[in-house]
């Protein structure tokens, strides 16, 4: 009898479902929940999609599917000639959302402004510890704090920021999620009512989309902002629908209940591509895998050892194995779809003889190493053990015996970056902001030693370039900076670069409007469903 | 009855406190730092560190870290998620009724199903049929929840298309949450086909997590029915020239039910266990998944808070089972 009711339930809910989707009621089956609704106090993508994306704007943004700064709620802006002082005139007439919970009675003005960077970076100010436990790891991470002097009003719709020193990356770090402005009216009611929490709970913003609900673990709902100040979504209604397996969300697809997943296995994407009513979309990720050497570490300290058994690792494998093809084969430490990335650069070619050889000239014999594998899937490298397996079987080959290691995956975060790790730690980093000077600098600079930086290499010859491109305002002279530091990078190899992994994003036939975004962003200002 | 009750309820204080402690210690045991996590690959500097380590309280020995958990604990105060930076009892109530009404769907499926296949097994001993319920039972048994349940959602909703593939409800039904049951909230909202829909969205789940429940009680109603079968007063009623239903259903099974009791009580708390992954394939927003994602996060507020709410449903839950017992054999009252 219960299965023959929930038969009929289903069959009543399938038949809801289609008149449902008639409705123009996008259905994003995403891959976890998102930890708040205050951008500032988080790292997560997952977070940022369900928050930054769709709720809230930034001074500038990411061009659709660049990684290219360009006007957002600032217009305009100048930049001093010294590079220290950057003047933003805002957009007029921007509307702040109302919902249940807020009425606006002004548009975006500087105080907005003022309150959302203020907060982050200034430890007295009122809401830099507005919940219990509340950091700001992005505004540190992109050193904030320290690199911003002051935020000054200078008209209503005109903002100052002045910064201890010229940072060319500074307008693509105005673009990430974590600088969203915020409405200070509405911060300063929840404040009067008691109430500050409510600010991660229950968001208002400027974005194409007004918060409805959060159903925790299970369902976020967002309506069509109907002020918004931008291209009017052609949705009416976004929903994320939570799905953490990522073949439950392929199931979830295939079903029609929802119109777009992320991440799918790797293992499905051939399926995927054959099935008629659904669509595979790709865009190399703005990512990179890679084997990092401890060069400071005998006999990794000799950059033959590096080369030599940066020749015996075949990549082509490993990205068949791992990622069933899903990924290419990288040659520099930074991805091709990046500025400045160098064309020219050679790559240490898969060669187990001249890898043998080469050793051999080194003087290193019987040589035994460990290979750190991470314990966790990432996007940039799915499966590290594997990984690990097939170095460790090329490295046989030429007489070098690897012991695999793995740590718990804070664990391993902590002791691979310690400077006295022996072997090479299998690793990696996906983009935050698009500039090269968040791979170059922040994974290979001489102040991330210990830190980042887990072959501990410290190259001054490339750091004096990257740190130069980092206070070069000019485009032009910043891309034949870096290029140089790539040639350097290469002929030092302090690590062996893996691969950069594919973003795979499957939906239904009949979506349109949606850009992959090189940042790995989901967003659906633009999406559309055919009816 | 009042002393059993009493006498229970004294055990049950040094347990708690002992399940505290365990809670407690046990995430710390775990290598992994909660505060380096909040970063990811992104290092944090060893200043930040020892900032965010001093905000949170971690920089204090670790008795003193206890005994103020505890003091909150018991003043109703189990913290603030590290991640979500949310009151972690708001959390799991908004939560646990999503795995009470998956764990409740899923016990009576299994304890209707699993009494009577146990009973019938019992009294066709040795037929085709006893053995062909009871291998089932095993295969149920040794059943990877995460496979059987992706199975079925694969076979179910994928090709045949008769179950939605995971969630509570449609996602265009739309209601305040009232009591956190969905089936219940449903009837409330008046919504046309939002009852069915939760109805449906609940089958699958239910089936999977009755799956190991429904075998072990199934088998162990068998073997306690066996037992009876072979007593004297069995022997007697039957004898006196009872109808077998009579003799079966009323005296024999009372005496069985009472290990059949203790079972369904103990699969309560391997449920919960079984909810964890459940809940994970079907995105079923309960605790369980709530749990699993805070430990590979390292949140130690959450997984202790949690811990401790789930220990304090269980003994609850052992202790009701105990009480039944006194109701249904007067023996165990003294």
């Amino acid at each position: 009898m219960k299965y023959k009711l929930t038969l009929a339930a289903a069959l009543l809910s399938a038949t809801c479902f289609v008149s449902a989707a008639s409705a123009k009621t996008f259905v994003f089956c995403s891959e976890g929940s998102p930890e708040g609704f205050d951008p500032g106090l988080y790292t997560a993508g997952t977070t940022f999609d369900a928050s930054a994306h769709p709720i809230y704007n930034r001074l500038l943004e990411f061009k659709p599917g660049t990684t290219q700064p360009e006007a957002g709620l600032a217009e305009s802006w100048d930049i001093s000639e010294d590079g220290t002082v950057y003047t933003f005139k805002l957009r007029q007439g921007v509307k702040w959302q109302t919902t249940d919970y807020f009425t606006p009675t002004r548009d975006l003005n500087a105080d907005d402004v003022i309150f959302s960077i203020g907060r982050q970076i200034d430890e007295q100010n009122a809401w830099n510890k507005y919940i219990n436990g509340a950091t700001w790891e992005y505004a540190d991470g992109m050193g904030f704090p320290k690199l911003i002097k002051s935020v000054e009003k200078v008209d209503d719709l005109t903002v100052k920021v002045t910064l201890t020193r010229p940072e060319a990356p500074f307008l693509a770090n105005l673009a990430m999620p974590f600088a969203s402005i915020l409405s200070k009216e509405y911060a300063d009611s929840l404040d009067k009512a008691g109430k500050k929490e409510q600010l991660n709970q229950q968001p208002v913003g400027t974005g194409p989309f007004t918060f409805v609900g959060y159903q925790q673990d299970a369902v976020i709902r967002y309506k069509k902002n109907a002020d918004y100040w931008g291209a009017a979504p052609k949705i009416d209604d976004l929903v994320f629908a939570i799905t953490t397996d990522a073949a439950v969300r392929y199931q979830k697809l295939k079903a029609g209940e929802c119109h777009l997943m992320p991440y799918p296995n790797a293992a499905d994407v051939e399926s995927m591509k054959a099935d008629p009513n659904l669509e595979v979309l790709e865009q190399e990720g703005l990512n990179i895998a890679y084997l990092a050497y401890n060069t400071t570490q005998a006999p990794f300290d000799k950059v033959e050892v590096r080369k030599a058994l940066n020749k015996a690792i075949n990549k082509e494998a490993i990205v068949d194995a791992v990622f069933q093809g899903m990924a290419t084969p990288a040659v520099n430490p930074i991805p091709p779809t990046m500025w400045s990335y160098n064309k020219s650069t050679q790559d240490d070619t898969y060669d187990l003889e001249a890898a043998k050889k080469m050793l051999e000239e080194a003087g290193v014999k019987d040589l035994s190493m460990k290979v750190w594998a991470m314990p966790v899937s990432r996007p940039y490298m799915l499966n590290a053990r594997r990984a690990a397996e097939i170095i460790q079987d090329d490295f046989a080959k030429i007489g070098v015996k690897v012991e695999i290691v793995s740590y718990e995956w804070a664990e391993y975060l902590n002791r691979s970056k310690a400077k006295d790790r022996d072997g090479a730690a299998i690793m990696g980093w996906t983009g935050d902001n698009g500039d090269p000077d968040n791979f170059l600098d922040t994974l290979l600079g001489c102040d991330a030693v210990g830190g980042n930086n887990r072959a501990q290499w410290c190259n001054q010859e490339f750091d004096a370039l990257v740190k130069k491109a980092k206070v070069t305002s000019d485009l032009a002279e910043r891309t034949k900076l870096y290029e140089e530091a790539q040639v350097i990078f290469k002929k030092d190899a302090p690590w062996a670069t893996i691969d950069h992994s594919l973003a795979v994003v499957p939906m239904r036939k009949g979506v349109t409007g949606f850009t992959q975004s090189p940042l790995g962003d989901f967003t659906f200002e633009a999406v559309d469903i055919a009816e | 009855m009042f002393g059993l009750l009493l006498r229970r309820l004294a055990v049950l204080i040094p347990t708690f406190i002992g399940v505290s402690i365990i809670a407690f210690s046990f995430i710390r045991l775990l290598p992994g730092d909660p505060v380096a996590l909040l970063s990811g690959e992104r290092v944090m500097s060893p200043e930040r560190h020892a900032q965010i380590s001093a905000q949170l309280g971690f920089d204090r020995p670790i008795v003193v870290q206890y005994f103020d958990y505890l003091g909150g604990v018991l003043t109703g105060d189990f913290g603030t998620s590290i991640v979500s930076k949310k009151p972690i009892l708001d959390q799991f109530w908004q939560l646990f009724p999503a795995t009470v009404e998956l764990s409740v769907c899923a016990i009576i499926l299994a304890i209707l199903l699993g009494i009577p296949a146990g009973v019938i097994a019992a009294v066709k001993r040795g037929s085709i049929f006893d053995q062909g319920l009871m291998g089932i039972a095993l295969v149920g048994y040794s059943m990877p929840i995460f496979w059987w349940g992706l199975l079925l959602i694969i076979l179910f909703s994928g090709i045949l298309q008769w179950f939605p593939v995971s969630g509570r409800i449609s996602l265009m039904f739309f209601f305040p949450q009232v009591t956190g049951f969905m089936l219940i909230d449903s009837l409330i909202s008046g919504q046309k086909g939002a009852f069915a829909s939760a109805l449906s969205h609940l089958a699958l789940p239910s089936i999977v997590l009755a799956t190991i429940p429904l075998a072990v009680i199934a088998r162990q109603t068998r073997s306690a029915m066996l037992e009876v079968l072979s007593e004297d007063y069995v022997r007697t009623a039957r004898a006196k020239g009872l109808s077998p239903f009579r003799v079966i259903g009323i005296h024999a099974l009372r005496n069985a039910m009472i290990p059949v009791i203790t079972t369904i009580g103990l699969q309560i708390g391997v449920m919960l266990a079984g909810a964890i992954l459940t809940e994970t394939i079907f995105s079923w927003p309960g605790i369980g998944k709530w749990m699993v994602d805070s430990v590979f996060r390292r949140d130690y507020a959450v997984i202790q808070g949690g811990l401790l709410l789930i220990a304090a449903i269980i003994m609850l839950v052992n202790l009701i089972v105990d009480l039944l017992y006194g109701l249904i054999n007067p023996r165990i009252r003294h």
